[in-house]
């Protein structure tokens, strides 16, 4: 039993010495690299998620609270009962966060598309322009969100004072219960339209100009050109940004902790499916409860994420 | 003269025939797009200069609307956020959770998406995908089950586990698009040459994707900085991240506005020097696989 005879023979059965156990080890781990490069993150990933979903699924059907140590009992879908007819916390939060997703979503696709066409053609400065754009994302939310909060204080704020420099008077911004949300949905609009753009841009410079230039050849002007022609060939590539932002979209937290604090505020004002998932875990031990909104939360995610890709698979085509 | 006016024709003759091929934006088109593209660039940058402003004013002149501009500037915050509230500890929190997360996440998840890359594994890149979309509350609280009752909360451990959480799906992602605009042949040829499969990507992938993962590990190390959730519950004070300690600033009765905003530009200032000085890795980060449709 050589070296060689197990490296060329197809099983690698012998239990040898080192050196041969060596090249048996090698040949194995060459044959079966593709799990052996992929398990790891696989395992890693899904015992941290597989686990989790399982718990959490398995607590939303009791009634933990308190402690997580405490005693449980099963109540079957009580706790989905109880979330599902509850219309002062729940059903609001889900409107605001789809109100927060969508109005979000819907000005940084179009502001994005906007921006990423004014820096389509070369110009001078782009290398600045370009500098602006990384700022805001890469910037630390939580920090932004205090940023905000100075800038939007109605006393001190800058915001009342570039109004008022305009002749309109002072607004509560973020301490007002109609204005809170529209406010946040702003700082998120400042902080990841420039994802957005990054994205489009890719996209519009991987487009072929071809198309463009035969219809510019047939005497269509700039806006018929964008509407006919650059729009529906850019038709994926927004839909994977709306799709990547819409993600974390749904899922803000930061920004809205960082402004209005626990519970979204004192009127819940800007309490969305997270940040009311995250008060009955963390603020009111409500572990049965929390688990029952984040599992519905969860299927809101997945249920918007496949219709998304349901329709890029449909424009793709 | 006699010299000059050949060159100035010379000149000109390019640009009449680049005008007639594709022809330039309108005079009209060209001033607004300055105007536009300066709105965009003050509108991104103001809010984050005005926080650099208020770090250098005393809270008196922040509450004094006459002093918007025109201050004298005090270094009196800064010197309080360092000194007094321990921020070098937290700093060094920041980078020690997010350079370990990160070191750690690409050891794991580069050979994952190479082989996810080879292998077109697209459901099983699913599964580590699927990390990105799942809210963080519904894994926090089993997760800090497991670990209180492990004792392990507030442990670095922990911390780094739950930012690699966030770092391994995004290096996977990247990567993955990564590896698949490199060409198979070169891997091939080495394989022809005598190198096993493993020693191909060792020896001749791997060195022709660090570029990549720059990209992936820059863009990992940011959004591992940057997170906030799960250092909320999972740290401790004594491996408190900035985003958490930003909070010390804020208590109910009042907010110290010249603290808080040197904190803030204390977290912010680090991670922005980084990504101007490896912008090209970020952009193509943000963009990978964006447009593949």
């Amino acid at each position: 039993m050589s070296v060689m005879n197990a490296r060329s023979s197809a099983p690698a059965r012998s239990a040898g010495r080192p050196p041969s156990l060596g090249g048996n080890v090698s040949a194995w781990s060459n044959r079966h690299r593709k799990w052996l490069f992929a398990a790891p993150a696989m395992i890693f990933v899904g015992v941290l998620i597989v686990f989790p979903l399982v718990w959490t699924l398995y607590l939303s059907l009791t009634d933990s609270q308190g402690s997580v140590r405490a005693a449980t009992d099963f109540i079957g879908l009580q706790n989905y009962l109880t979330v599902l007819s509850d219309t002062e916390r729940f059903w609001p939060a889900v409107g605001r966060t789809m109100t927060f997703t969508g109005v979000a979503l819907v000005c940084e696709v179009v502001l994005g598309m906007g921006i990423a066409l004014l820096l389509w053609r070369p110009f001078r400065g782009e290398k600045w322009v370009r500098v602006a754009i990384l700022l805001p994302l890469v910037a630390t939310p939580v920090a932004v969100g205090m940023m905000w909060r100075l800038i939007f204080d109605p006393n001190i704020g800058f915001a009342n004072q570039l109004l008022g420099m305009i002749g309109i008077p002072p607004q509560p911004w973020l301490s007002g219960q109609d204005t809170a949300l529209g406010t946040t949905i702003f700082m998120d609009v400042w902080q990841w339209t420039p994802m957005v753009v990054l994205i489009l841009l890719a996209g519009l410079t991987s487009l072929s100009d071809e198309p463009d230039e035969a219809a510019r050849v047939d005497g269509a002007n700039s806006f018929q050109r964008f509407f006919y022609i650059t729009l529906p060939l850019m038709m994926p590539t927004v839909i994977v940004a709306i799709l990547l932002r819409g993600i974390d979209a749904l899922k803000t937290f930061d920004i809205l902790y960082a402004t209005k604090g626990k519970g979204g505020g004192s009127f819940n004002e800007v309490e969305t499916l997270n940040v009311y998932a995250y008060g009955l875990s963390f603020d009111y031990n409500q572990y049965g409860l929390s688990s029952a909104v984040l599992i519905l939360f969860f299927m809101i995610i997945i249920g918007s994420m496949w219709l998304l890709t349901m329709r890029k698979k449909a424009v793709s085509k | 003269m006699t010299v000059a006016t050949p060159n100035q024709t010379s000149a000109a003759a390019p640009q009449v025939i680049r005008r007639r091929r594709k022809p330039l934006p309108t005079r009209l088109y060209k001033v607004f797009r300055v105007v536009a593209l300066i709105a965009v660039v003050l509108f991104l940058i103001a809010p984050l200069f005005w926080m650099l402003l208020a770090s250098f004013k005393t809270n008196v002149d922040i509450y004094d609307t006459g002093k918007a501009l025109f201050f004298s500037p005090t270094g009196e915050n800064y010197a309080n956020v360092l000194q007094r509230n321990n921020y070098f500890v937290f700093i060094f929190n920041s980078f020690w959770v997010a350079f370990v997360s990160t070191a750690l996440s690409i050891v794991l998840g580069v050979p994952a998406a190479y082989a996810m890359s080879r292998f077109t594994m697209h459901r099983s890149a699913l599964v580590v995908l699927m990390a990105r979309v799942i809210p963080g509350v519904s894994l926090l609280v089993p997760w800090y089950y497991v670990f209180s009752n492990l004792r392990m909360v507030g442990k670095f451990e922990v911390l780094i586990l739950s930012h690699m959480f966030v770092a391994l799906p995004l290096i996977v992602y990247i990567m993955m698009s990564y590896f698949d605009s490199l060409p198979l042949e070169l891997e091939e040829s080495a394989q022809v040459d005598g190198l096993t499969p493993i020693g191909a990507f060792r020896l001749i992938t791997l060195p022709l994707s660090v570029a990549g993962i720059a990209t992936a590990g820059i863009l990992s190390f940011i959004f591992s900085w940057n997170n906030f959730m799960f250092a909320l519950v999972l740290s401790g004070s004594s491996t408190k991240t900035l985003p958490v300690a930003i909070f010390d600033f804020v208590s109910y009765a009042s907010i110290d506005w010249g603290g808080l905003m040197a904190a803030a530009t204390v977290v912010t200032i680090p991670i922005m020097i980084i990504a101007l000085f490896t912008q090209k890795y970020i952009v193509s980060g943000l963009t990978a696989g964006a447009t593949k449709g």
